[in-house]
Parts: C-alpha cells; sequence; structure tokens
C-alpha cells in the first residue's frame, strides 16, 4: 500500500518567506495534486498531538521551510518522522533573484510567483514519491 | 522597551482549517495597521522548536495567544515554556458567538473570511489596549 503523502509549512508569521510556504503548500494540496497529499497543523504536532505524531510517524513527509531554521523539518524530527524531502523558501530567492517578496499578511505579486514555482516543485516530489510507493 | 509598552500576539497559524488562516491574518492585521507601534509577533513554530528569545519574550512581556481552534496550541505553547498568557482569543468562540461560519478555503479568505478575520483583529486590539492599560495603572501605584 502507498504510503500517505504529509506536506508541512512552517507557516512562519514574521516574513513573507513563511506565508511562500504557507500558499506553496495549500496550492498543492488544495488545487496541483488535490485528494492526493494531505497536510496538518504543525503547531499541533509539535505541542506532542499523538494523532499528528502517528502520522507524521507513519506517513511521507515533505518540509516546507520559510528560512533557514527550518522550523518544520527539524519539528518533523523531532516528533519521530523522518523527511522524505524538504524545501526551502531562501533557496528558491537565491535562484530567482528578480523576485523580491514583500509583503506578509496578503502574498503580492512576486510572492506569488514564488509560491507558484515552490508548488510546482512540491507537486513534482509528490509524484516522485508516489512511484516511489509503487516500486517497493 | 518596557512590559508595559508592547504585547506580543501569537496565532497558531493552523493549518488544518480556515480557522487557522483567520488567525493568522487577524493577527498580521494588528501588527501591520490597528496597533502597530506597540504590538510584536512571535514565530509559533520557532518559539516550539526552542527559539530562546521567543521563550525569553513571552516571559518578560504579556502575550495574547489568538488560537484557531479549541485545541488553542499557541497558548498551551507559550503557558507551557515561558509564562501564563495575558489573554487568549480563540477564533472559533469568536465566530461562534457573532454567529458567523467558518470560512472555507484556507488558503486565501473569501470576503467573509476577510470580514470575520477583520473583527477578530478588532478584538484584539482592544485586548491589547486593555493590557497595556491595566500596566500604566500598575505602575502608577
Amino acid at each position: 500500500m502507498n504510503k500517505q503523502i504529509l506536506i508541512i509549512p512552517c507557516s512562519g508569521i514574521g516574513k513573507a518567506f513563511g506565508t511562500i510556504s504557507r500558499d506553496a503548500t495549500f496550492r498543492v494540496v488544495e488545487d496541483l495534486r488535490r485528494g492526493e497529499p494531505d497536510t496538518i497543523c504543525l503547531s499541533l504536532l509539535v505541542m506532542g498531538d499523538e494523532e499528528a505524531k502517528g502520522k507524521v510517524q507513519s506517513c511521507k513527509c515533505i518540509a516546507v521551510d520559510g528560512c533557514p531554521l527550518e522550523c518544520a523539518r527539524k519539528n518533523i524530527e523531532l516528533s519521530g518522522g523522518a523527511p522524505a524531502a524538504s524545501f526551502r523558501v531562501v533557496d528558491l530567492l537565491r535562484e530567482y533573484r528578480d523576485l523580491r517578496p514583500q509583503r506578509v499578511t496578503f502574498l503580492d505579486e512576486d510572492g506569488r510567483k514564488l509560491s507558484a514555482i515552490l508548488a510546482e516543485k512540491i507537486a513534482s516530489k509528490v509524484d516522485e514519491l508516489g512511484k516511489e510507493g509503487l516500486a517497493q | 522597551m518596557s512590559p508595559g509598552t508592547i504585547v506580543g500576539v501569537v496565532s497558531c497559524s493552523g493549518e488544518c482549517c480556515a480557522l487557522g488562516t483567520v488567525s493568522r491574518v487577524a493577527t498580521r492585521l494588528v501588527l501591520e495597521d490597528l496597533r502597530r507601534s506597540n504590538t510584536t509577533t512571535i514565530c509559533l513554530p520557532l518559539f516550539l522548536a526552542g527559539g530562546e528569545g521567543e521563550r525569553m519574550f513571552a516571559k518578560a512581556y504579556p502575550t495574547i495567544s489568538v488560537d484557531g481552534c479549541g485545541k488553542e496550541c499557541a497558548k498551551r505553547a507559550i503557558e507551557k515554556y515561558s509564562n501564563r498568557t495575558a489573554s487568549s482569543i480563540v477564533v472559533e468562540d469568536l465566530l461562534e458567538n457573532w454567529g458567523l461560519a467558518e470560512p472555507t478555503s484556507r488558503r486565501e479568505l473569501d470576503e467573509d473570511g476577510l470580514e470575520a478575520a477583520k473583527r477578530v483583529a478588532e478584538e484584539i486590539a482592544a485586548t491589547i489596549d486593555s493590557i497595556l492599560l491595566r500596566g500604566r495603572r500598575v505602575e502608577r501605584a
């Protein structure tokens, strides 16, 4: 049986990076690969919720972090999970230097572009992880 | 910066339902617009991952937790790792009291969801004012 895929963004609130991580995750879960991967509340996971921990331990997790502090990836590991993949918005910014997202609450045009690019990358990883599951 | 001049607002930003989005947007509206000079926020995942600066802030300054649902992750986190919250807000309860339905989209709030977030933001701002007023009274006494 294929393992479920969980995409977990950091949703950091201080900078646009966290909003991009969150927005890209929802793009994948609600649109690009609707019905396949799911997401969970990172804060619920870190507060030790047993159901959330069980999900993280039994699913293939993709961490989506805004900044180099990598709160999503670290908290997946602390909860007993092993991230199958991880993305960082700061890395994407190095690739797309012309894009400079500024707004946090509601993404500006550059933020939306980055979110769309990141969502495509996550969706490709979802496909890849799904195929791995079939090959096992 | 003294404890009587600034309040930390900590949102759960929960990803499981749109209530987390309302908590997040309402918190940002307070920070960026309604009470920008005497409010700050803490990144909850960082706080939970052991961010010392964040935990010290929540120990020394009054905080308001803004949670989407009754699981109250933000409130429990602050009280577990730092100090008692000065006040706590649960979006789910407020919407129920106001007779408003839970927004449907987690990614982008629709018009009704945005209106709900604005009302929650007003509630947070009023709570901030009350905490700061209380602080000034204590300082004067």
